[in-house]
């Protein structure tokens, strides 16, 4: 068993599995999850209590429908019960329906209510399918960009703010809250704190087109030291070849498509509208949380991103081996 | 139950089913064959003019003309590749406008893939290499629909953006609605 949970740990990375709502790891998805098993226990309730009136009905043999008699008018004493007992359950029925109503109305006005002064300020961009992430920062130098991974110091609001440049996607880390949209023209806010360190998978919650499905991120929540080690590291321009076969990678990401829409900074490539890849190797993943970020997937969807993710934007790349593993080589150095 | 009920709502099931197999208007390519632009024999002639008596030209390789979807793309990569710095959105201004009917190196899908492939002297950058083929194409065929080339069910209906010019399908529409105008037999009658 030991060699198998060590296979285990080796082949599934360490995101999977951390996607749901109830298993919070925070002040507002602790408020949700709360109201979802509120809002679970009495349905369990409620639907074993019909069950049970339902199986009693149907045991007690009812008279009017006797073989012999015939039906017969309902007593003014039969009547008296069943109004009772009709009353009684409607009565029942709005009392809980008034109960998940407050419980509901004071879930949402809990979760709105988080903010703080100075708070780092995330903006994520929804694009078609990734995420653009910014931190911004008042002294310009150190503002940062990067993509599909976010980091978030543990036990401190976060201020993301939300937009998109193409359609209308949604913005949900269900450990962490519950969905905020983005459209496009439309900044929206949402506050996130996160008090248990930990890798929690986002994905988009509004149909954006072909890879919907496949727009995912990360949000690393991290201890604050290890945060602002993570944030001074992404300060840097990227790395600088050490080796002849870095360094012709370098030259393929300046001269290949990639430069048209990456941007390497320190480099001469400086695209905009593709995800930034100054510090790749330091992600997880790539395409949006696609794949786990290794050499060998790499390579694939430098080659043909239309077989893992059709209708990406990013076009097939045809190259000499030679040339693959030279621009692998720089790529594996942008930490 | 009425008599033909059965025969009828058969009828309109078929009709159904027809009209859904029309609904598939285009196939979209996302993965592209190899590389269109091999070199073929022929020249690309960027002029009429020719000694003695006239050999054809290559011409052709416009197979997105009529995709919507590729046609959509090219208009994205427009953008994304800063065509716009310099021709803005057609009207020209660093360079030339795109949506006249004046062509200095030659308005043909294959001309202005050339254009953009190999450049051309005084600004035009060469774009061979940097673009990947398929893309190359599906900006010429957005480029040939600012000057209203391409069939209007495959120009483009809307632009992304809330400012900006109308879109391609509009301005061919427009167009259309122009040259009827010009036509004396349609000329619009007082009241």
């Amino acid at each position: 068993m030991p060699a198998m949970s060590a296979m285990s740990a080796i082949l599934i990375p360490d995101w999977v599995g951390r996607h749901s709502a109830i298993a919070s790891a925070g002040p507002q998805a602790g408020r949700i999850e709360g109201l979802w098993w509120l809002m679970f226990w009495v349905s369990t309730a409620v639907f074993v209590a019909v069950m049970v009136a339902l199986g009693g009905a149907m045991a007690r043999r009812p008279r009017i429908l006797g073989d012999s008699e015939p039906p017969h008018a309902l007593t003014p004493e039969e009547r008296g019960r069943m109004n009772r007992l009709v009353g009684g359950a409607v009565a029942v029925t709005v009392v809980i329906l008034f109960v998940l109503l407050v419980a509901s109305v004071g879930t949402g006005r809990a979760i709105a209510s988080l903010s703080a002064p100075h708070a780092p300020i995330v903006k994520v961009t929804g694009h078609q399918w990734w995420w653009q992430v910014e931190y911004v920062d008042a002294v310009p130098g150190r503002s940062l960009t990067t993509a599909n991974e976010i980091h978030i110091p543990v036990g401190r609001p976060v201020l993301f703010r939300l937009q998109a440049t193409d359609v209308i996607h949604s913005f949900w880390v269900p450990n962490l809250h519950g969905k905020r949209d983005m459209i496009p023209g439309h900044d929206n806010e949402i506050w996130i704190q996160a008090d248990r360190p930990g890798v929690y998978r986002g994905q988009c919650a509004e149909f954006c087109g072909f890879q919907h499905a496949h727009m995912g991120l990360l949000v690393i929540a991290e201890p604050p030291a290890q945060y602002e080690a993570w944030y001074k590291s992404q300060l840097q321009p990227a790395a600088t070849p050490v080796t002849a076969r870095q360094e012709r990678g370098r030259q393929l990401v300046q001269s290949l498509p990639c430069a048209l829409c990456h941007n390497v900074q320190g480099s001469q490539a400086s695209g905009k509208t593709g995800p930034d890849l100054t510090h790749l190797a330091s992600r997880r993943t790539i395409a949006a949380g696609t794949l786990p970020n290794t050499r060998g997937n790499l390579a694939g969807w430098i080659l043909d991103p239309q077989t893992v993710k059709p209708g990406n934007h990013m076009p097939a790349n045809t190259m000499a081996s030679d040339d693959l593993q030279a621009l692998l080589d720089y790529l594996e150095i942008l930490k | 139950m009425r008599r033909g009920f059965i025969p009828g709502s058969c009828a309109l099931l078929a009709l159904l089913a027809l009209i859904s197999a029309a609904c598939e208007r285009e196939e979209r390519q996302f993965r592209e064959l190899p590389p269109m632009s091999g070199r073929q024999n022929l020249p690309v002639r960027l002029t009429d003019l020719q000694p003695g008596q006239a050999l054809p030209s290559r011409i052709g390789g416009g197979r997105y003309e009529g995709n919507a979807f590729a046609i959509s793309e090219g208009k994205r990569l427009y953008q994304w590749y800063n065509c716009s710095g310099c021709h803005f959105q057609g009207g020209g201004g660093i360079g030339p406008p795109l949506m006249d009917e004046l062509w200095i190196y030659g308005g043909s899908p294959r001309n202005i893939h050339d254009t953009i492939v190999e450049g051309r002297p005084n600004g035009m950058p060469s774009f061979g290499g940097h673009v990947p083929d398929d893309q190359v194409w599906k900006i010429t065929a957005y480029v040939r629909s600012l000057s209203e080339q391409v069939p209007k069910s495959a120009a483009s209906g809307r632009s992304d953006h809330l400012q900006g010019p109308p879109s391609e399908q509009y301005r061919k529409l427009n167009a259309e609605g122009r040259k009827l105008e010009t036509q004396p037999q349609k000329a619009r009658q007082p009241g």
